[in-house]
């Protein structure tokens, strides 16, 4: 976002931003919204998949922010409280999405070992000899988007925005087992989707 | 890819499928300690599933990695944005 006209400078900590968010600045909610909305935007289009959907969510997200902002109690970073706002409305997508269509993905709540063993070379991988280029990285976004819905959403949550298996069960309102099972399958069968990539010339 | 028959042994594949139910306890370091030395004498013996472990080890060293690299917000997506929550003074005009 280098086009937009903002100096950043304007509020030099947390605490003045908030400030001149809580007075209404419009300088303010600029400087909010260029700081945060890349990685607002980065929540929404992992959760929702579709470019359309995340532009929602990314406006939504903001203006949801904004017209909140006397709520903010500044118990956590305001990044943090953005995040939250962006992932709730990103669900709120997914569940919409969920009403216009039947659901393809199969209950999950089964540990089980299913392919897990279909591969099992080894990799040809280092992390040295493996910076993340740019390959690399779409790759693997494009294998997290092909994970099902239900196992995609606990994956992000806990493995790219970093929540333990706790808060991630309470965002999307499922029991803390759920939670593990599905984080268990998601990262078993990411696995197994890379395996092609990284597998040892024989 | 050729089918291989991944273990040869009847009683090593039981012990490879409790493996893989605590694996992901494992990784979080959730595993109580009796389970983790049962585990890891798993590993040490078990070529399979210790292949399956590193590479998923280095799956999510990967993914960890995206959390650094957010996908890129399209410059139209934040003029809209912009223009949306009425701040189009911060979007600059188009030269020409
Ligand atoms: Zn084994």
């Amino acid at each position: 976002m280098t086009g937009i006209e903002i100096d950043l400078d304007i509020y030099p900590d947390e605490a003045s931003l908030l400030q001149g968010l809580k007075r209404g600045d419009p300088e303010a909610c600029a400087c909010m919204i260029k700081q945060y909305a890349p990685r607002v935007y980065a929540i929404a289009i992992r959760m929702v998949n579709d470019r359309d959907e995340a532009e929602e969510v990314l406006q939504e997200t903001f203006i949801s922010a904004c017209k909140n902002i006397n709520r903010f109690e500044g118990r956590s970073a305001l990044g943090t409280w953005l995040h939250r706002i962006a992932t709730n409305a990103a669900l709120m997508h997914l569940r919409k999405r969920k009403n216009r269509e039947v659901s393809l993905d199969a209950p999950v709540e089964m540990y089980g070992g299913d392919d897990v063993y279909r591969e099992v070379k080894d990799w040809a991988f280092s992390p040295d000899d493996h910076a993340m280029n740019s390959e690399t990285r779409d790759m693997l976004e494009k294998a997290i988007s092909e994970l099902p819905e239900t196992l995609r959403t606990v994956f992000i949550l806990r493995e790219i925005e970093g929540y333990s298996t706790e808060e991630t069960a309470n965002i999307l309102g499922i029991s803390v087992s759920a939670a593990k099972v599905r984080l268990h399958r998601a990262r078993l069968r990411l696995r197994q989707s890379l395996a092609p990539y990284f597998i040892q010339p024989a | 890819m050729s089918a291989t028959p991944v273990h040869p042994h009847q009683h090593e594949e039981d012990d490879c499928g409790r493996v893989l139910t605590h694996l992901n306890d494992y990784i979080d370091d959730k595993l109580s300690p009796e389970l983790c030395a049962e585990l890891e004498a798993h590993l040490a013996q078990c070529e399979n599933c210790r292949v399956v472990f590193d590479t998923l080890n280095q799956t999510l060293y990967l993914v960890h990695q995206l959390r650094e690299t957010p996908p890129e917000l399209p410059e139209t997506v934040a003029y809209r944005l912009f223009a949306v929550m009425n701040l189009q003074q911060f979007i600059p005009k188009k030269k020409g």
